[in-house]
C-alpha cells in the first residue's frame, strides 16, 4: 500500500481541487484529509459520515478558587502568560504543560483533558475517506494529522485499497511534518509566482530533510510562463520530478461551487487533460518506487 | 494600534493586503511577517535588512553528575521530551515546549537550559516602513515560539500591521491574539467561506473586532457576502479579479504601484478600521 501526500507550501494553489480530481481519475483509493486546521476536501466529496470520534488533546489547567491561596507561584512558573492576575487560566494561552498543576502547593489546579476536535470515517462516491475537524483555536494539529493518517492506513489495509491520497496542510511546520513522514511520495502543487517558488523551495527542503521523494506541478502556469519555467529548473535542482503545468481556468472555482471535482465538472477541458497527464506521471513514479 | 491580517484559507491575498496597506499609508508603519512557515512579505517589500538574528527556545540540559535519577523531570513533562532510562537521562529537544517544568521540579538543581534553534528574525526597512520577519528553520515543527518572538518586536504606540499565517489553530492564534483589529481576507468560494467561518469563530473567541476584504470578488458566488451580512461582519473592500493584479503579484510588484487607482482604496481602510475600533471602545 502506498500513500501520496499533496502539499503546496503556499496556500491557495489548488492542491485540494487537484487531489479531488485524482480521486475521480482513480479507483481503489482511500481519501485522507490531513489539513485538519482548515479541511476543505469534504466540500467536494460530500462524505457520508459512518463513524464519528472525539479527539482528545492535552489537558487545560483550571484553578479551583476555593482551594487557591493566591500565593502567585503559578503566575511565576507559567512561561506562556496564561495565568491572569486574578488567578484564572486563559485557556487559549494554556500550553497544556501541567507545570502549574503539579507544583501548586495547595493542589488547587485541575487538569481535565479537553476535546480538541473530531475525526470521521466516511464513504464517498470515490471510496472511503478519513477526515477530521480540529476545534477552533486548538493545538495538537500534528497529533490529529498523525491519527487520521494512521486510520487511513488501517482502512486501506482492511478494504484492500492500494493507494491513500492525502490532502496536506500549507506551510512547513508541525502539521506538515506530521503529514509527510513515512509517505511514499509527495506532490507539491505550486503556482508561477515569486511566493509560489519561494514556498515550494522551502517545502522541497523539508521533504528532503525527511527523505520523502517529491514531484512538482505548476497550477495557473500561464499567469507567468517565465516563473513556471523557473519552478521547473528549481524542481530539478532539488532532485525532484517535474510532472507538468495546468493552465489558469475559472473552472476551478465553478466546479467547487457545484461541489464537483474538475473531472466530473468538465471532463473534456485543457485543465482535465493536464491533470490526467500529471496523474499518469504520479502513478509512474509510485510504481517505480515499488520496484526499488 | 496593531492590525492583524488573517484568512483561514491560504492564498486568499493576506500578504497582498498587508504590504499594499502598509505602503499606501503616509504614516510611519511597522510590518511584522508572522507567517514564519512561509514568509513572503519581503518579496514585495524588498527591504534593506540591517539585522539578522538566529533565535532559540530553551530546552533542558542535564548535569548527570548532580542528577539522582529521581525521575521527577520525566513525570512532569507532558511532551515526553525528557526520560530516565537505566542510568542515564535522555532529552528530546524537538519535542520540548520550553515550559521549564523539569528545571523547576528537579530537587538536585541538575537541569539547566540550552537553546534549540527556531529560525531567524530579520529586521530592516524600506523608505518609511519598518520591517520584521520570522523564518522558521526547516525541520522545526513549532512555529508559535518564533511567532511570539516576532510579535515582541512590535513598536509600542505606533501603527503595526501583522501578516498572520493561514489556518485556525495555534500559529494564527499566536499571531492575532492581543491585536486591536483583525482584517480578514477571503475569496467568495465554498473553500473561502468554509475557512472564513472557522476564522471568524476564532477571532470572536479572542474578542477582537474584525472586518472583511473579499479578494477576486467576482470569481465565485454571493454566499460570502450573505454570510458577512448575517454575521454583521463589515465588508471593507472588494478587489475583483484582474489579470494585471495576478501578473504583478507573480513578479513581486505592489498592486498600488501597478494600478495606482487602488492606493486610495487601501488608504481608506485605516479610517474605517479606526472607526470600528473606536465604536467598539465606546460600547464596552
Amino acid at each position: 500500500m502506498k500513500e501520496l501526500v499533496v502539499i503546496s507550501g503556499k496556500g491557495g494553489t489548488g492542491k485540494t481541487s487537484i487531489l479531488a480530481a485524482f480521486a475521480a481519475l482513480s479507483d481503489n483509493t482511500v481519501l485522507c484529509d490531513a489539513d485538519v486546521d482548515a479541511a476543505d476536501l469534504h466540500l467536494l466529496m460530500a462524505p457520508e459520515i459512518r463513524q464519528r470520534h472525539v479527539f482528545q488533546g492535552g489537558g487545560t489547567a483550571v484553578i479551583r478558587p476555593e482551594r487557591c491561596s493566591q500565593c502567585g507561584l503559578c503566575i511565576e512558573l507559567c512561561r506562556f502568560g496564561a495565568v491572569t492576575a486574578d488567578f484564572t487560566i486563559d485557556s487559549i494561552g494554556c500550553e497544556s504543560c501541567g507545570v502549574c498543576v503539579d507544583l501548586c502547593p495547595e493542589q488547587a489546579i485541575d487538569f481535565p483533558p479537553k476535546n480538541s476536535g473530531e475525526w470521521f470515517l466516511s464513504e464517498t462516491r470515490f471510496g472511503p475517506m478519513v477526515h477530521a475537524r480540529l476545534g477552533i483555536a486548538e493545538e495538537n494539529s500534528g497529533k490529529l494529522v498523525t491519527l487520521v493518517r494512521k486510520k487511513a492506513k488501517k482502512l486501506a489495509e482492511s478494504r484492500n485499497r492500494e493507494l491513500i491520497l492525502t490532502d496536506g496542510p500549507p506551510g512547513v511546520g508541525c502539521p506538515v511534518i506530521a503529514s509527510i513522514g513515512g509517505a511514499t511520495a509527495i506532490l507539491i502543487v505550486t503556482e508561477p509566482t515569486l511566493s509560489g517558488l519561494h514556498d515550494m523551495e522551502r517545502v522541497a527542503d523539508l521533504a528532503a530533510h525527511f527523505k520523502v521523494p517529491g514531484m512538482v506541478c505548476v497550477n495557473k502556469c500561464d499567469l507567468n510562463p517565465e516563473q513556471a519555467r523557473g519552478i521547473e529548473t528549481m524542481t530539478r535542482r532539488k532532485k525532484m520530478t517535474f510532472l507538468g503545468n495546468i493552465p489558469f481556468d475559472a473552472i476551478f472555482t465553478e466546479s467547487m461551487i457545484q461541489g464537483k471535482t474538475l473531472v466530473e465538472y468538465q471532463p473534456s477541458s485543457t485543465v482535465v487533460e493536464s491533470v490526467t497527464e500529471i496523474w499518469a506521471g504520479v502513478k509512474r513514479l509510485l510504481s517505480k518506487d515499488q520496484r526499488q | 494600534m496593531i492590525i492583524s491580517i488573517a484568512s483561514g484559507k491560504g492564498g486568499t491575498g493576506k500578504t497582498t493586503v498587508a504590504v499594499n496597506l502598509a505602503f499606501s499609508l503616509d504614516a510611519k508603519v511597522q510590518l511584522l511577517d508572522c507567517d514564519v512557515e512561509e514568509p513572503n512579505a519581503h518579496l514585495f517589500i524588498r527591504p534593506e535588512i540591517v539585522d539578522t538574528k538566529t533565535v532559540f527556545t530553551p530546552v533542558p540540559e542535564v548535569d548527570l553528575e548532580k542528577c539522582s535519577r529521581c525521575k521527577k523531570c520525566a513525570e512532569i513533562c507532558r511532551f515526553k521530551a525528557i526520560i530516565v532510562v537505566a542510568k542515564t537521562v535522555l532529552t528530546f529537544p524537538e519535542l520540548c515546549h520550553s515550559c521549564g517544568g523539569c528545571m523547576a521540579v528537579c530537587p538536585e538543581n541538575a537541569i539547566s537550559e540550552t537553546g534549540r534553534e527556531l529560525g531567524v528574525i530579520q529586521k530592516g526597512h524600506k523608505n518609511e516602513l519598518d520591517f520584521v520577519s520570522g523564518r522558521l528553520k526547516i525541520g522545526e515543527a513549532m512555529s508559535p515560539p518564533l511567532i511570539r518572538k516576532v510579535r515582541a518586536c512590535a513598536r509600542p504606540g505606533g501603527l503595526t500591521i501583522i501578516d498572520a499565517p493561514p489556518g485556525t489553530s495555534c500559529p494564527v492564534i499566536t499571531a492575532v491574539k492581543g491585536t486591536d483589529f483583525v482584517l480578514l481576507v477571503t475569496e467568495p468560494t465554498p473553500f473561502g467561506l468554509h475557512d472564513l467561518r472557522l476564522t471568524v469563530e476564532a477571532v470572536r473567541l479572542l474578542k477582537i473586532p474584525s472586518g472583511l476584504i473579499i479578494n477576486r470578488s467576482d470569481m465565485g458566488n454571493d454566499q460570502v457576502r450573505e454570510y458577512a451580512c448575517r454575521e454583521n461582519l463589515p465588508v471593507l473592500l472588494e478587489i475583483p479579479f484582474d489579470r494585471r493584479i495576478a501578473e504583478a503579484y507573480s513578479v513581486g510588484k505592489l498592486l498600488i504601484e501597478e494600478l495606482p487607482e487602488w492606493k486610495t482604496q487601501f488608504r481608506l481602510l485605516l479610517p474605517k478600521i479606526q472607526a470600528i475600533v473606536a465604536g467598539r471602545g465606546k460600547r464596552t
